[in-house]
C-alpha cells in the first residue's frame, strides 16, 4: 500500500518517539517447552464458586466428577464431541495462536492446547485410549494434568483464530470453555471470571458499581459534555418508556479511553434525536459466563438484559463497544433470553452501536468535521470476537466494513495493518477470554506481541500514531501493554471517541482551532 | 486362505459400516447448543452448502493456512479418490465406461499418493512444531497408508497378480460365496492392510471424514438474530 498523497505531512516514527517492536508480526518462534507452565491466574475463593453453583473448593473425588463431566459435555455439545474426534494433527494451526507466537511455549499451539484435554478424553472414552494409551498419547487424569489445564486453558483468549485456519474448523475456544467448565465443576474456578460473574448477579455489572454511584458518574459526564460543547447532552439512566435500551460494558463508565466512547454514543443519540436509556439493573454488556463455558451462568446474565428491556418498556436494544459482549449479544442473546417479540420487529435484536451510527451517517443526520481528528493517524484493531464470531449489518463481513466506514467518515488519515493480522485473521489483543487480570501480565504482554509488531509496521510506513478498537477488553489490555512496547498508553482509542471528536452538535458554536475534547494525549502527539 | 480373507472382509466391512453409522448417529444426535459459525459465514443454507463444498473439495481453510500441508494433503486425498474409483472395477460387472476410462489416471495417482504421504510424513518428522504434536499412532497411520500404496503398486508394476481371480473373489463376496483368492504375497499383504484400515477407521482420527460435515463452525448458518436457535436440553431450562 502506498502512503497515499499526504506523504509530506507524514511524521516519521522517530519524531514521535515510538520505539515499537520490529519484525514480522507472524514470525514463528523456536519451541520453548514449558516456558509458560507457571502462568496461572488466582483460583477463585469458595464464595465466588458457590455463588455460581460450583463446589467451593477442589472436591475429594474430583477425578471421577471431572471425567463424568467431560462425558456429559460431549453429549450436550456437538462441537466438543466432533472436535475431540476429528483432529488429524496436521499441524496447520500450530503457528496461528498469538500466545504461541509470543511465548514459543508449544502447549500454546492450538492443537497442543486441545490435546491437553483430548489425551484425557481418549483415555476414558475411546477404544484406542483405553487399551493402547501410549499409541494415541492418552493419559490418566492426574493432579499434574489438572494443573496443566489450569495453566494453559487460561492462556487461551477464546479468540478463534485457530478455527479459521483448521481444515475442519476445530475451535480451540470450545475446548477451552469446556475445560474451564469441567474445572469449575470440581471446584477449581478462576477468581477473575467467577468473582466478576458474582458481581453481575448481585449488582448488575462487572465492577460492582451501585445504582447511585452510576447515576452520579453519568451526571458528571453530562456536565463534562456541556462544559466542552456548550450543549446539554443527556445520558439517561433507568428512564421508563425510552425507545432504546443501551447495554454497554461497565468499563465505559469509568475507564479511559472507554468513557470517551460512551460520550460518543450519547452525542450520536442526541443528534439522531432518539430517546434512549441505560439500565442500572443490566448495566453490563460483557458476559463472562461465556469465558467459563457455563451456559447456565451465561443465561442468567443475559436474562437480566431481557428483564431490563421489559421493565423499561423499550422498543430496541443496542449494545455498546465490546467484543465478547457482542458475540454473546449477536450470536447467543436470542437463544439465551429470547424470543424478543415484545420489541419493535423493524430492528434486529440486538443492534450494535456501530450499526446505528453508520446508519445515521448514511442518513446524514450527523454533522461531522473530520479535520478535528487530523492530529491522529489511525489504524483499527479488529477485536477477535467481533471479527470471527459475529456480524454487523446484513452482509457477511459487515463487522469489518462498518467500523472502517465509520472511522473513515470521521478521520482523514486511516491505514490498515498487514492483511494477515486483520479482519478474520486478526490477532487478539492478548487480554480476552477472561485473561485480563494482572497476575498473568506476562502472557498478556507476550500475546500482544504480534499485534504490536503489525502496528509498528504501519507506524513505520505511514506514521500511524493511534489504534482504535471496539472492545472494552482490547482497550484496557492495550492501554496496559502498549507502554511495554514503546507506545503511549493513550495510543488506543475508542471508535466512538473519534466519532465524538468529529461531531458538531446542533447549535454548537464552533471556534476556530477548537481542540478536540477528551483527547489530551492525542493532542500531545501532535506537537 | 480364501476363507480367512473372506471372513476378514466381512468382519472389517461390518466394523467399518457399523462403526461409522454409530459415530454419525452420535454426531447427528448431539445438539449444538449455540450458534458458533466462524464468521464471516454464509447467511443462507445454500451459502453454507457452498462453504462446505469448498472445504471438502478444495480444502479451502487449509489452503489459507499452510500451502505445504495443503499441497501434500491435497495430492494424497486427490490421488486416493482416483485410486478408489479405479478399484471399483473389482466390484462391478460389467465395468462402467467412466471407470474404464479412469483406469490410467488411477494408476499414476498411486505415485501421487505416495508422494503426498511422504511429504506429510517428512513434515511430521522435520518440522519441530508438528513433531511435537505427533503421537505414535500418527506415524503408524502414515505407514499403513504408504504400505497399502506400495503393495498395490508392486502388483501393478513388479509382480502382476491374477486380477481376474481377485475380481471373482470380491464379486463372490458380494453374493455371499467364497471364491478362490489368488495367493500372491503382495496381494495378501495389500488386502490385509486395507482390512486393517477399515477396522481402525471408526476408532481413529480418520473420523475427520464424517466429522467435517458436523463441524458447527463450518456448517451453521449465520442468522442468530433472525431465527432463534435452541437445543432441547436448553429448552428444558426455560420451563
Ligand atoms: S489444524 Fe485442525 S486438524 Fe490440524 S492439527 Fe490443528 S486442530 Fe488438528
Ligand atoms: S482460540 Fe485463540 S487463544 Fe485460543 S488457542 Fe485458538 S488462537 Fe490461541
Amino acid at each position: 500500500m502506498a502512503p497515499l498523497d499526504d506523504s509530506e505531512n507524514k511524521k516519521p516514527a522517530e519524531m514521535m518517539d515510538i520505539r515499537g517492536p520490529d519484525g514480522d508480526p507472524l514470525e514463528i518462534p523456536r519451541l520453548a517447552c514449558d516456558a509458560m507452565a507457571e502462568s496461572k491466574p488466582y483460583p477463585a475463593y469458595p464464595e465466588h464458586n458457590l455463588k455460581l453453583g460450583f463446589p467451593g473448593e477442589l472436591i475429594d473425588n474430583w477425578q471421577e466428577v471431572a471425567i463424568a463431566k467431560m462425558g456429559e459435555l460431549a453429549k450436550k455439545n456437538r462441537a466438543f464431541q466432533v472436535y475431540l474426534d476429528a483432529c488429524v494433527k496436521c499441524g496447520a494451526c500450530t503457528d496461528k495462536c498469538h500466545y504461541f507466537l509470543g511465548s514459543g511455549d508449544p502447549k500454546n499451539m492450538p492443537v497442543a492446547r486441545q490435546d491437553l484435554l483430548r489425551s484425557v478424553y481418549r483415555r476414558y472414552y475411546t477404544f484406542a485410549g483405553k487399551y493402547f494409551p501410549w499409541l494415541v498419547g492418552a493419559r490418566d487424569l492426574t493432579k499434574e494434568v489438572l494443573d496443566e489445564w489450569y495453566a494453559y486453558y487460561h492462556q487461551c483468549s477464546q479468540c478463534r483464530r485457530c478455527s479459521v485456519f483448521c481444515p475442519y474448523g476445530i475451535d480451540t475456544a470450545e475446548i477451552s470453555m469446556a475445560a474451564r467448565e469441567i474445572m469449575d465443576s470440581v471446584g477449581l474456578g478462576d477468581k477473575y471470571c467467577n468473582e466478576i460473574i458474582g458481581k453481575v448477579k448481585d449488582v448488575g455489572n462487572n465492577l460492582g458499581l451501585q445504582e447511585k454511584a452510576l447515576a452520579a458518574t453519568l451526571e458528571g459526564l453530562e456536565e463534562d459534555i456541556e462544559d466542552d460543547t456548550g450543549i446539554s447532552v443527556r445520558i439517561p439512566l433507568d428512564e421508563k418508556g425510552a425507545d432504546i435500551l443501551l447495554v454497554t460494558p461497565s468499563a465505559d463508565f469509568f475507564a479511559e479511553p472507554h468513557i470517551e466512547g460512551l460520550i460518543g454514543y450519547a452525542k450520536v443519540f442526541h443528534e439522531a434525536g432518539v430517546s434512549w436509556t441505560l439500565s442500572s439493573y443490566a448495566s453490563e454488556a460483557a458476559n463472562f459466563g461465556m469465558f467459563i463455558g457455563s451456559y447456565e451462568n451465561m443465561r442468567d446474565v443475559s436474562l437480566r438484559i431481557r428483564k431490563a428491556a421489559e421493565d423499561l418498556g423499550v422498543k430496541r436494544i443496542i449494545f455498546g463497544e465490546c467484543g465478547h459482549a457482542w458475540r454473546v449479544a449477536y450470536s447467543f442473546l436470542n437463544t439465551l433470553a429470547g424470543p424478543f417479540d415484545f420489541l419493535d420487529p423493524n430492528y434486529p435484536v440486538p443492534q450494535h452501536i456501530l450499526e446505528f451510527t453508520w446508519n445515521e451517517i448514511q442518513k446524514g443526520t450527523l454533522k461531522l468535521d473530520k479535520s478535528r481528528n487530523d492530529h491522529i493517524r489511525l489504524t483499527y484493531h479488529d477485536s477477535c470476537n467481533v471479527a470471527r464470531a459475529s456480524r454487523m449489518g446484513d452482509k457477511p463481513g459487515g463487522q469489518f466494513e462498518i467500523p472502517r466506514n465509520v472511522l473513515k467518515a470521521v478521520c482523514n488519515h486511516y491505514y490498515d495493518m498487514d492483511r494477515d493480522t486483520i479482519m478474520e485473521s486478526t490477532v487478539c489483543c492478548g487480554g480476552g477470554g477472561g485473561l485480563l487480570t494482572d497476575e498473568i501480565m506476562d502472557i498478556r504482554v507476550k500475546g500482544a506481541g504480534p499485534r504490536m509488531k503489525a502496528l509498528k509496521q504501519v507506524t513505520d510506513d505511514f506514521g500511524v500514531t493511534h489504534m482504535a478498537a471496539i472492545c472494552a477488553i482490547c482497550k484496557t489490555q492495550f492501554s496496559k501493554v502498549m507502554p511495554k512496547y514503546g507506545y503511549g498508553m493513550d495510543s488506543i482509542l475508542s471508535v466512538h471517541q473519534l466519532v465524538s471528536n468529529a461531531i458538531i452538535l446542533g447549535g454548537q458554536e464552533v471556534e476556530e482551532d477548537a481542540a478536540p475534547q477528551g483527547d489530551a494525549a492525542a493532542a500531545e502527539a501532535k506537537q | 486362505m480364501s476363507t480367512l480373507y473372506a471372513l476378514l472382509y466381512y468382519v472389517a466391512t461390518a466394523l467399518l459400516v457399523i462403526g461409522l453409522a454409530v459415530k454419525i448417529r452420535q454426531y447427528a444426535r448431539t445438539p449444538a447448543p449455540l450458534k458458533i459459525p466462524t464468521t464471516p459465514a454464509p447467511t443462507t443454507a445454500s451459502g453454507v452448502f457452498w462453504r462446505m463444498f469448498r472445504e471438502v473439495v478444495f480444502f479451502e481453510s487449509l489452503f489459507k493456512s499452510n500451502k505445504w500441508i495443503w499441497l501434500f494433503g491435497y495430492l494424497f486425498h486427490g490421488s486416493l479418490l482416483l485410486i478408489t474409483i479405479r478399484h471399483l472395477r473389482y466390484f462391478i460387472d460389467p465395468v462402467w465406461w467412466w471407470v474404464s476410462f479412469e483406469q490410467p489416471f488411477g494408476i499414476y495417482a498411486s505415485f501421487g499418493m505416495v508422494l503426498g504421504l511422504a511429504g506429510l510424513w517428512g513434515r511430521r518428522i522435520l518440522v519441530e512444531r508438528i513433531r511435537y504434536i505427533t503421537n505414535p499412532s500418527d506415524h503408524l497411520m502414515l505407514a499403513l497408508l504408504i504400505a497399502i500404496a506400495l503393495s498395490g503398486m508392486t502388483m501393478r508394476f513388479l509382480t502382476p497378480t491374477d486380477i481376474i481371480g481377485v475380481k471373482m473373489f470380491f464379486l463372490g463376496l458380494l453374493r455371499f460365496q467364497i471364491n478362490e483368492l489368488p495367493d500372491t504375497p503382495a496381494l495378501l499383504i495389500h488386502l490385509g492392510l486395507v482390512a486393517v484400515l477399515f477396522i481402525v477407521f471408526p476408532i481413529s482420527k480418520l473420523l475427520h471424514a464424517p466429522g467435517i460435515f458436523f463441524s458447527p463452525t463450518r456448517n451453521q448458518i449465520d442468522n442468530p438474530r433472525e431465527k432463534r436457535h435452541l437445543a432441547p436440553w436448553a429448552a428444558e431450562l426455560e420451563k
